[in-house]
């Protein structure tokens, strides 16, 4: 089923388009020879635009994870395409690509596992930039240094182990990371599902005031429709490997289209409505 | 802090757990504490919810670890008391705190994926609860085991019964832990962010069946939870903690309609006025 974008309507052109991307696993039945294959999800079309957010939202299992990570050219896609600014990205070679992984970058839920737990911040702020081998070590700290106030960590702390910091801290410390490059869009997996609700809405003000300095693309994906509710501009919603709805986050709360949608809107219940039902 | 509210509500109820100027402070290898609770006291009634929150970090885990005797002499300093029943579980020996870990008083954790072992039958991890704290037979103790699990609204299939955790859903894996939790129908349960892992769903399911259970079954619960909404649907009473203190309690409507502190305003109300961020801020960036 193709799900008609109403997102270009009077806009200018994404940022990053992805037309038909699937993904498929080939696996072995346990003890047999016989494979069968697995679809992470298939004929995903999707737009981003330079200062605004995406929501990727979905169930567990809906392929929410699979497909960021292709779009974050960390996972090879089975078909389809993905362009930024015109440009077929899957159709580069492994040594063109290397750049554009600085414009795309993927931040992850769990800032621990995705961290070396024996470098300092400073280290593994500046570690994108050793890859790409930009800078000297003290341009390279400068920028770290830098980055760290942007993102609210004060800069002192640069000598200190991801685990000395609180869980909303290694958060900010892995945004200032995906930072570093300079990346025009990025791509964030539930980074806030492991926080509280004040490290939660202290996080989402700094990505709105990121977005707006520098004019960024966000792929954001959640389960949480409370909290996409909040942070939005529009939303994709996939369920089993497909996107079923794709909106502009207002219209799709007020009037979802698909049952599927209108399903999972049904979860989503306010603290006043649930005191009500209680009392009932 | 509203002293009058410390207590549980309406007076019929009988007081289950009294906690009283609770410390715990954790030892470093260096010789120096960190104290993660400080002062902490509340009552629990029996069949009664208390919801707690707070950011994290502030000392709820401890709390919670302090209540079952979970915290060693070498790895922390906990003082104060603990009268569970009547008794005091902070002087209490091991043997004695066994008999009430699991059958007095049983945790749900967050992660279940960690909390089960990888390499044991689902029925059996339930059957072993059961056979650390009845006089009975291994089989029929896996008898028990298998209505525990059907009981938590696990579908009554020998698939689901000798299934390992891997082979379940991460909502299936949760009413695993549930199953074991209740198993000896405790007095208390302490759930400590007990849907954070799982899907919008499968969260409504499981607080749809906790609810039910604990009515049921009459038991008390501990409800750590960071999310408004799971507070509110069950929580009678609400204790907010920041930085190892508790800074408000009440009863949950009375908190959610009239947060007198800054810290109960930011936990209920996310999102939140721009000026009370900035005011907490300190809080979390320093």
């Amino acid at each position: 089923m193709k799900v008609e974008s109403n997102l270009n309507s009077g806009r200018t052109e994404p940022l990053l388009r992805v037309t038909g991307l699937s993904q498929q696993f080939v696996q072995r039945r346990t003890l047999s020879r016989s494979k069968f294959t697995v679809n992470a999800f298939s004929d995903v079309d999707l737009a981003l635009f330079a200062g605004r957010t995406l929501a990727l939202v979905g169930e567990s299992g809906a392929g929410k994870s699979s497909l960021a990570r292709c779009v974050a050219l960390l996972d090879q896609p089975t078909a389809g395409k993905i362009e930024l600014e015109g440009r077929d990205l899957l159709a580069l070679g492994r040594k063109a690509l290397i750049p554009i992984h600085g414009q795309i970058q993927m931040i992850f839920q769990d800032p621990t596992s995705a961290m070396n737990p024996s470098r300092s911040a400073g280290e593994i702020i500046a570690e994108p930039l050793v890859v790409q081998g930009e800078g000297t070590k003290a341009q390279r700290r400068e920028r770290a240094l830098h980055l760290m106030e942007q993102v609210g960590l004060d800069p002192r702390s640069e000598g200190k182990r991801p685990f000395e910091f609180s869980g909303g801290q290694r958060q900010r410390l892995a945004i200032a990371r995906g930072l570093a490059l300079g990346p025009r869009v990025l791509i964030f997996d539930e980074v806030l599902s492991n926080l509280d609700a004040l490290n939660q809405s202290l996080i989402l003000r700094l990505l709105a005031d990121l977005q707006r300095s520098h004019s960024l693309a966000y792929l954001h994906v959640s389960h949480d429709l409370r909290l996409v509710s909040e942070f939005a501009d529009d939303v994709a919603l996939m369920c089993e490997g497909r996107i079923v709805e794709q909106q502009d986050a207002r219209k799709l709360f007020e009037s979802p289209k698909h049952s599927y949608t209108r399903d999972l809107l049904a979860t989503v219940q306010s603290v006043d409505s649930i005191l009500l039902e209680r009392s009932a | 802090m509203r002293d009058c509210w410390a207590r549980p509500v309406g007076d019929c109820l009988e007081t289950l757990l009294a906690v009283k100027n609770l410390n715990v402070a954790y030892r470093s290898a260096d010789g120096s504490t960190q104290v993660a609770v400080e002062n902490a006291s509340c009552e629990i009634g029996a069949g009664e919810v208390l919801g707690l929150m707070g950011e994290s970090g502030c000392g709820k885990t401890s709390i919670a670890l302090a209540l079952l005797g979970l915290l060693g002499a070498e790895q922390a300093q906990v003082s104060g008391s603990i009268q569970f029943r009547g008794k005091e579980l902070l002087t209490m020996g091991e043997r004695e705190m066994r008999e009430i870990r699991g059958s007095g008083i049983s945790m749900v954790f967050q992660e279940p994926g960690i909390a089960l072992n990888p390499v044991m039958r689902v029925r059996e991890q339930v059957a072993e609860v059961i056979h650390a704290h009845k006089q009975m037979s291994w089989e029929k103790c896996q008898e028990e085991a298998q209505s525990a699990l059907v009981r938590v609204g696990l579908p009554d299939t020998p698939r689901i019964f000798s299934a390992y955790p891997h082979q379940l859903s991460g909502g299936q894996r949760q009413r695993v832990t549930l199953a074991q939790a209740l198993a000896c129908e405790p007095a208390l349960v302490i759930a400590d962010e007990p849907t954070a892992a799982v899907d919008a769903r499968s969260q409504q399911e499981l607080l749809r069946l906790l609810q039910q259970l604990q009515r049921e079954m009459g038991i008390a619960i501990l409800m750590i939870s960071h999310s408004a909404e799971v507070q509110a649907r069950l929580a009678d009473r609400l204790m907010v903690m920041e930085r190892g203190r508790i800074v408000e309690q009440g009863r949950f409507e009375e908190l959610y309609r009239r947060p007198s502190h800054p810290c109960t305003r930011a936990m209920l109300r996310a999102p939140m006025a721009a000026d009370d961020a900035e005011e907490l801020d300190f809080a979390t960036v320093t």
